[in-house]
This record gives C-alpha cells, sequence and structure tokens, in this order.
C-alpha cells in the first residue's frame, strides 16, 4: 500500500469537512478524487501532504504513519491549482528548488533538471520567469517541480481548472503518459468527473465530507450505490412517479410498481443512453418530437418532449443519428430500455431493471 | 456651451471624456496650485543657497556645525533604517501570514505614529525617559542618558518612522499569498529557507520603497527630533534643526545651503520611488 487513509476527520469550527474517511491506494495507482466544490477533497490531499492536520484518524505512507512527519519530511510533490511557482525564479531555478534545498550535487542536479526540461518539453524556456509562460507551459512547469525530487507520491490539486479546454485535453493526455512512464504513486483532485472518467484507475467521489463510493470509472457509471453518485457520474432523467391503478406514471410515461401502495411516489433514474429512439413513430410505445440535438462530439444528446411537456434526454452516436434520418422538430417514438429505483439521497440503490420488448430494434447501443 | 459646440465640430473628443474647457480648466488649476506651493519655494531653495557663489555654498556646507549636523542625521538613520526594516519585515511577514489573536490591534497600532503629531511622540519620551519621568531616575543613577542625547532622538525617529516599510510590505505580501511558501514547504525547505529564498525575494521592491520612504522620513523629522535633542550646537543637532538655528542667526545663505542638501534627498526620493513603481507596474502588465 502506498497510502493509506484511516478513520480520518478534520472540522472547521464546528463544520465537518472531512468525515471519517478511510481509503488506500495502491503504489503506482492513479487515483481521482472526485466531488462538487466543498465535498472536502481538497482537504483530504492537503492532509495526505501535511499541509493540514487531521484532528482524529491516521495517515500512512509507505506502511509508515505520517501523522507526526513533517510536510517536509514526508517526500511528496504538490501541485497547486494555481501553480504557485516561485516568480522571481526561472523555469530552471523553480525545477531545481527542491533538489539545491534537499543539497544534490550541483551536476546531479543539472542532470535531473534537464531529464525532466526533456518529459515535460519545456526545452528552450529553462531562462524564462513564470510571468513569460502560458498557462499549460506554467502548468508543466509546476508538475516538474513536483516530480524533480522522486517523491513517494505525486498531489495535483484541481490540476487543470485554471487552464482553457483545448490545453486542458492536452494535459489531461500529458498527465496519463507521464504516469505510464514514471508509475509514480498519483492523486488527483477534480471536480470535473469528465477529467475523472478519463484518467483515473480508480475514483473516490466525495460528498459533504464522506466518500460515497470508490470504485474503477467503469464501476461508478454503471454500478452507483446511490442517487447521488449516479447524478453526479454522468447524466441521468431523473422522474418522480405516482402510482395509479397499480402502475407509476408521470405523464404519458409508465414504469410497474416496485412495493409501492396506491398514490405512493416512486422515483426512477435512466441514463440517456437507455432510451431507444426511433423516427417510426409507431414503432415504440412513446411518442413525442426531437425538440434540440446537442453536438457532443461523436456522441448526440437528443432532447425529446412529449405531448404533456415531459422532456427526456436520450443519447445516440452520429451515425446512429443519420441512418435515422433525424432532424430537429420531428416527431418520433422512444422506449426505456433500462431504469433504476431511486432511493433516498445517501440510501443504497436496488439494481438496475432491465426492461424486456416483444418488439425488436434496430441500432446500436450505445453508451 | 456654444464654444464647445463649435469645437465638436472640429474635433471630436473621446466620448468618455467631459468637456474640453473642463479638462483644461482643471489642468491649469492643478499646474498653478503645484507651481505655487511646490515648485517655486524648492526652486527658490537652490537660488537662495547660491546667491553668493558656489564657493560660498560648499563654504557653508563645510562649517563645523553643518558637518556635525550631517554626521547625526546620517548616523541616525543609519541605525533606525535597519531597525524599522527588521521590525517591518518581521510585523509584515506575521500579519500575513499567520493567525493570531490580537493582528487587528497590531495593525492598529502600527499605524499610530500617523495619527500622533511628532512633537507629541518627543514629548511621550521626555516624559518617560525624561529626569522627571519614570525611568528617568533610575536611569540617571546609572549614568544613562537619553533624552538630550542621540539614543533619545534614535527612539523618537524610530516611534515616527515605524510605519513606514511594515505598511509597505503589508499589502504586496497580501497580494502574493501563501501558497508560493507552501509549494516551498512540500519540496522540503525549512521555514527560514522558505522566507529566504521565496518570501523575501518576492517583496524586494515593496521593501526597498518602503526604506526609501522611511530614510527620507528619518532625515527630515524635525518636531520630535526637536523635543528630545537639546539642541547642543556640534553635538545633538540634525540637519532640519541646525537649518532652523542658521536661519534664527539671520545665517539665512547657510540655512539654505543645508536645506538644499535636504530637497535633494527628497528629488533622489521621488525619483527612485516613481522608477519602482513604473516597474512595478511594467512587471504586472506582464504578468
Amino acid at each position: 500500500m502506498s497510502i493509506e487513509l484511516k478513520n480520518v476527520s478534520k472540522f472547521f469550527g464546528d463544520f465537518p469537512a472531512v468525515y471519517d474517511v478511510s481509503f488506500s491506494v495502491k503504489e503506482g495507482e492513479l487515483v481521482s478524487l472526485l466531488g462538487p466544490s466543498g465535498s472536502g477533497k481538497t482537504t483530504v490531499l492537503r492532509i495526505i501532504a501535511g499541509l493540514e492536520y487531521p484532528d482524529s484518524g491516521e495517515i500512512y505512507i509507505r506502511g509508515k504513519k505520517v501523522n507526526n512527519v513533517s510536510v517536509q519530511q514526508r517526500n511528496i510533490g504538490f501541485v497547486f491549482q494555481s501553480y504557485a511557482l516561485f516568480k522571481n525564479m526561472t523555469v530552471f531555478e523553480n525545477i531545481a528548488f527542491g533538489l539545491k534545498i534537499k543539497k544534490w550535487k550541483k551536476s546531479d542536479i543539472e542532470n535531473r533538471v534537464r531529464e525532466l526540461i526533456d518529459l515535460l518539453e519545456l526545452n528552450g524556456f529553462e531562462e524564462r520567469y513564470p510571468h513569460q509562460l502560458s498557462g499549460g507551459q506554467r502548468q508543466r512547469v509546476a508538475i516538474a517541480r513536483a516530480l524533480a525530487p522522486k517523491p513517494d507520491v505525486l498531489l495535483l490539486d484541481e490540476p487543470f481548472g485554471a487552464v482553457d479546454a483545448k490545453i486542458r485535453q492536452e494535459l489531461r493526455e500529458w498527465l496519463v503518459h507521464l504516469h505510464h512512464d514514471l508509475h509514480v504513486t498519483t492523486i488527483f483532485v477534480t471536480h470535473d468527473q469528465e477529467e475523472a472518467m478519463e484518467i483515473a484507475n480508480r475514483i473516490i467521489i466525495f460528498n459533504k465530507g464522506k466518500i460515497e463510493q470508490i470504485g474503477t470509472p467503469r464501476e461508478v457509471y454503471e454500478k452507483p450505490v446511490n442517487e447521488f453518485v449516479a447524478r453526479f457520474i454522468g447524466v441521468m432523467n431523473i422522474l418522480e412517479l405516482e402510482v395509479k391503478d397499480g402502475v407509476a406514471r408521470i405523464g404519458e410515461l409508465e414504469f410497474p410498481t416496485h412495493g409501492q401502495t396506491e398514490g405512493q411516489k416512486i422515483r426512477i433514474g435512466f441514463r440517456p443512453y437507455a432510451v431507444q429512439v426511433s423516427s417510426d413513430v409507431n414503432r415504440y410505445k412513446y411518442k413525442a418530437i426531437l425538440k434540440h440535438t446537442y453536438f457532443l462530439g461523436i456522441m448526440l444528446r437528443l432532447e425529446l418532449e412529449l405531448e404533456s411537456g415531459l422532456v427526456i434526454k436520450a443519447r445516440m452516436s452520429k451515425e446512429e443519428y443519420n441512418l435515422l434520418g433525424l432532424r430537429d422538430g420531428m416527431p418520433v417514438s422512444f422506449q426505456i430500455k433500462q431504469y433504476r429505483v431511486l432511493s433516498k439521497e445517501g440510501s443504497e440503490l436496488p439494481p438496475e431493471v432491465a426492461v424486456v420488448y416483444d418488439t425488436p430494434f434496430i441500432g446500436g447501443d450505445g453508451i | 456651451m456654444g464654444a464647445t459646440r463649435k469645437n465638436n465640430k472640429t474635433k471630436m473628443p473621446k466620448p468618455t471624456e467631459g468637456s474640453p474647457v473642463v479638462k483644461w480648466i482643471l489642468v491649469i488649476v492643478s499646474i498653478t496650485f503645484l507651481s505655487t506651493f511646490l515648485v517655486l519655494p524648492l526652486v527658490n531653495v537652490f537660488a537662495q543657497a547660491l546667491s553668493k557663489g558656489v564657493n560660498y555654498y560648499f563654504n557653508c556646507l563645510m562649517l563645523p556645525e553643518s558637518k556635525s549636523a550631517i554626521r547625526m542625521t546620517l548616523t541616525i538613520s543609519a541605525i533606525v533604517v535597519p531597525m524599522n526594516m527588521i521590525f517591518g519585515v518581521a510585523a509584515a511577514w506575521a500579519v500575513t501570514k499567520f493567525r493570531f489573536p490580537g493582528k487587528a490591534l497590531l495593525l492598529t497600532i502600527i499605524d499610530l505614529p500617523f495619527s500622533i503629531s511628532p512633537v507629541v511622540a518627543g514629548l511621550m519620551y521626555v516624559l518617560l525617559y525624561g529626569l522627571q519621568g519614570h525611568l528617568g531616575q533610575w536611569l540617571d543613577e546609572h549614568d544613562i542618558q537619553i533624552i538630550f542625547n542621540v539614543p533619545g532622538m534614535v527612539l523618537v525617529t524610530t516611534f515616527v518612522t515605524l510605519p513606514f516599510v511594515a505598511r509597505e510590505l503589508i499589502p504586496v505580501m497580501q497580494a502574493s499569498g501563501v501558497e508560493q511558501e507552501h509549494a516551498a514547504l512540500t519540496l522540503g525547505a525549512s521555514g527560514w529557507k522558505t522566507f529566504w529564498y521565496v518570501t523575501l525575494p518576492s517583496v524586494k521592491w515593496g521593501l526597498l520603497y518602503g526604506i526609501i520612504l522611511c530614510n527620507a522620513r528619518a532625515m527630515g523629522e524635525f518636531g520630535a527630533v526637536s523635543v528630545v535633542s537639546g539642541h547642543i550646537t556640534g553635538k545633538t543637532d540634525t540637519m532640519p534643526l541646525m537649518v532652523e538655528k542658521f536661519y534664527n542667526d539671520f545665517n539665512s545663505v547657510a540655512a539654505f545651503s543645508l536645506s538644499s542638501l535636504l530637497a535633494m534627498l527628497a528629488l533622489v526620493t521621488l525619483a527612485v520611488k516613481t522608477w519602482l513603481e513604473w516597474r512595478e507596474e511594467k512587471y504586472n502588465q506582464k504578468g
């Protein structure tokens, strides 16, 4: 185990910023702490780094308890959200700083900095000052500086938050490659679920200072343990239905009951990919108008409006969209392949319910 | 209004600018004001000092009283400025990088010398350290003379110039935040090394600015020093005190000669201050 947290709590006044958090990260793993702002994920990262003290609980780095080890002695690399480069030092001096402090030999410092400058493609920028660099370059210098003293673990706090979308994508790929090459245990904090899904081996989802779920990107997407995770990871249609005549209904939509009695409410959620759409208005059970198509790269998101005014989000590939000959404003029919019954927030979710229809369907499964 | 409309036809003012009449009235008022109250007296200082020729001017500066006063002023500022530099850095560091009870009180107290009349400041010291003062008796018994002596003058000058360095540094340190320091800590630097390599270099221009202002005030201080110096010619007279003495002795050329040195100090301070501000602005634009 590279890093282990046992029952860590941290209070700011009476407010529990982090409450009874336990998890472990294996050697060489790339783990994301994901959650909305104020969920305690950055505090956890700073506790691992030693920049904050926990009020209770234990922290281990490579099997050694580090609660009483100062930040200087923990041998971690930390990348700050706003880079925090030393503005009075050049790129070279910034990267060399940690090595100089650790009293490396001058020639060794020179070699190590060169190595990192090559690795992060900062050649030609050695003598520049931080204010002469672009956002992406600054972030790479910050990563190089953190990696220079060969830390046991690399910690990144919202590393790509302050750069524009295109650079952010580049930097994400950087981080994955860098991790692949160096295999240093890495933990990064983000509020962007897409970023976490794309980069991390495992995701630890935080909400209100507590861990909601730990799992691979696929696990948290396909098997969310509760409604919070289900809603936070990816898009979800959420409907509140009422049981009438033995069937749960909202507008035109009908679902079987799951133990609820007449007049009771039931909440149902389903992913946009679980909605099957046809341009043939008689093919599926429900009829709707395709109100708007959102272009998301190779996938498209469709907004379907039923006669009652209810709006359902669907998702399909561009190929399928073209094959079906869909257009905004067109009447369509649709059905829902899988859905979940959502319990109260915080409690566990029952497994997904698959719906079997008699009518066959065409088109890809989509994601 | 008719005139302005005619003007508009030939040359349109920028839409954000007001009437050109208002603009020129404001400019003329400012320039007249500045020339009457600042430039004219300043030029007059040099004119009076050189009214009997360059040789006479230098002879005035070479008078034993003048030389002693210059030496005294330099001595005081050589002690006061480093002391205030250390205090200013320590106070600014404490206020901006740490949380502690009484922080707001400390900030207020730092500003106190700005709001107290220098004469009152001088009197405070006389009452405390003078023969009638609480500590005076004890000091006298141990043969230590503070009032009417150099230590007293150093003390009051320190008091009067106390806020300059701290006041300059606090906003600069606040703006730079604590992230750079935290980054240095994660890279293994101790608190002292972090301060030396990261905090201090990032505020060096602000520090220099504070030191220059502090020095100008330390050399030019009159009121507080006047109260505690005792005016012993050739012993406890600083330049501003000597200027007054020369003037009262009807030696106005000597008075103006010595004044011209202080005026030059002011001009140099102004030039350096402007240069530092220009540099900072340029740096910020790049950043």
